[in-house]
């Protein structure tokens, strides 16, 4: 492994301190959980909260993402490991504004068993808890089985709608409803080349073999939903275009925004070439591309591979993903 | 002997984190197969924590198990975090107030530590989880009491066995390997796995104490 690590036990945390050295003038340690990274915004009297969190090693997500207008409180958990309980308990906590916290975040299944437990923790304090959980993630399951899917870049757009939503004073149950609006506006897919390592395993989960690609895949180092013989750059954006517009059904002249993410090890400059073919095809389609996002975004460790997010605008989405933010990644 | 004390099993505790750090890269191993290969390492960072904090101290079963319970929710998390912590945290409260520990007790403690699992998740047998082998474990438990405890003991132990290898052939229907459909056939589940390594585990610990 030609990797900077100390102790792999002690990565995380390690990266947790790092990133609010850097970040101080946006975030800050929670003083009770040194899991939760909270904003130096957070949290702001009559306003809703907004809390996410996740596994650790698709830095800048998710603490990246914390910052004004953005998310309040992320909870951070093992690598490629859900949150405890206990973290997003702190994290509601720590971005609660009496006016009630959303928790905006991917469908894992830890995810989904910790934040539950969470929401049941803060009741005791009186905190309402709304949630938004994530399932833009196309090839993870069939569209007639969307609930099921995975939760991935497209958090983001989520983040950043319900961020936006919450600086206007919004009730809970109106950010609720704009970041839920935002998620089921989104569709992604990933596309791998190359495997990552988890520092503690000390080799790669699976091979994908020279001159292969993984089709699907997730940003776990989960081998993808097929394997396909590696194709050039246009012909894998114009695949990753066709599976996630096939999914979305847009009129044309939508506006979109679109998100081309890296997956960590992939040169910044291969993830432009993958984005001028998306926007030469969706122009193709009639649409236009009011926001576009391109580099590393969500990545899953040092994984060779590319996602694309597509989301589609109404006047409402649009106006809230223009609303200013400040956050490290963001 | 029919029974065993509560007091005085530090040690059982001990012997399931030496078998689950023993075996952190197997379970990694197949975790990667066809999930995200943390399942090996938090596992042995929770469990060895714990083996660390009681090293030394006189616990009963239950309050072992609760320390056990206590670091997997609040220091662990994943899926397994909760799963597996609510699992010790309701076997402990089904022991709790006994001086002893008999087929009767075990038995109320494997069904207590299985609807705590199902409490928070919501696998069904066949699904390719941990609920593969510890339902059939618990009925094979209950089935063979009547006979004793130990030979209750080895048909949970077998039948957990049989749990973990009957997902080899299936195909997941939860959690992260379900999004991979077929694919995810052919291999063994991780927590089957684990929840096999436990139960067995657990299983000889009590064997060796009764004879």
């Amino acid at each position: 492994m030609q990797r900077f690590i100390n102790n792999p036990d002690d990565l995380v945390d390690e990266t947790v301190a790092g990133f609010v050295k850097a970040h101080r003038d946006l975030v800050h340690l929670d003083a009770a959980n040194p899991r939760v990274v909270v904003s130096n915004a957070a949290p702001k009297a009559g306003r809703v909260g907004i809390v996410t969190g996740g596994g650790s090693g698709h830095e800048p997500a998710f603490i990246g993402y914390a910052g004004r207008n953005m998310v309040d409180a992320v909870a951070v958990g093992e690598l490629f490991s859900s949150p405890t309980a206990k973290s997003f308990a702190d994290a509601i906590k720590a971005a609660n504004g009496g006016a009630g916290v959303a928790v905006l975040y991917g469908n894992y299944a830890g995810d989904n068993m910790n934040v539950k437990m969470a929401a049941r923790m803060v009741a005791k304090d009186g905190i309402e808890v709304a949630t938004v959980v994530a399932n833009d993630d196309v090839c993870s399951a069939p569209q007639d089985e969307r609930a099921k899917r995975r939760g991935v870049a497209g958090e983001i757009f989520m983040w950043k709608i319900g961020g936006a939503k919450a600086a206007t004073g919004a009730p809970l149950a109106e950010v609720q409803a704009a970041a839920q609006k935002a998620i089921d506006a989104c569709r992604s897919v990933g596309v791998g080349l190359g495997p990552c390592t988890l520092p503690g395993v000390g080799h790669p989960n699976f091979q994908i073999e020279p001159g292969t690609m993984e089709v699907g895949i997730g940003h776990h180092g989960e081998p993808g939903t097929r394997i396909e013989a590696l194709k050039t750059a246009s012909e894998v954006a114009d695949d990753m275009l066709k599976i996630v517009m096939d999914d979305h059904a847009l009129p044309a002249g939508t506006e979109l925004a679109v998100l081309v993410s890296g997956l960590g090890a992939t040169p910044v400059n291969e993830l432009y070439v993958i984005f001028d073919r998306i926007e030469t095809g969706l122009t193709a389609m009639g649409m236009t591309v009011h926001k576009a996002l391109v580099g590393n975004y969500f990545t899953s460790l040092e994984m060779v591979g590319a996602t694309l997010t597509v989301m589609a605008l109404d006047a409402e989405l649009k106006a809230l993903l223009d609303v200013e933010t400040a956050s490290a990644a963001l | 002997m029919n029974a065993i004390t509560n007091a005085g099993q530090t040690a059982i505790v001990e012997e399931l984190a030496e078998v689950i750090v023993a075996n952190k890269a197997w379970l990694s191993e197949i975790d990667g197969k066809i999930g995200d290969g943390d399942h090996g390492i938090n596992m042995a960072k929770g469990f060895g924590r714990t083996a660390e904090r009681i090293h030394g101290k006189d616990m009963t079963l239950d309050a072992a198990m609760l320390v056990l319970s206590d670091v997997l929710m609040s220091e662990i998390g994943g899926s397994m975090g909760p799963l597996y912590g609510l699992m010790f945290e309701d076997m402990a409260g089904a022991l709790k107030g006994h001086n002893q520990l008999d087929a009767e007790t075990f038995s109320a403690m494997l069904n207590a530590g299985l609807a705590g699992v199902q409490g928070v998740g919501n696998a069904q047998v066949g699904d390719k989880t941990l609920i593969d082998t510890l339902v059939p474990a618990v009925t094979a438990f209950d089935a063979a009491k009547a006979q004793g405890f130990a030979p209750a003991l080895a048909a949970m132990i077998t039948a957990a066995e049989q749990g973990r290898d009957s997902t080899i052939d299936l195909v997941a229907k939860i959690g992260r390997a379900s999004r991979l459909g077929e694919r995810s056939r052919g291999v063994l589940d991780a927590g089957a796995t684990s929840c096999c390594m436990i139960l067995t585990t657990l299983g000889h610990s009590v064997l060796r104490r009764l004879a």
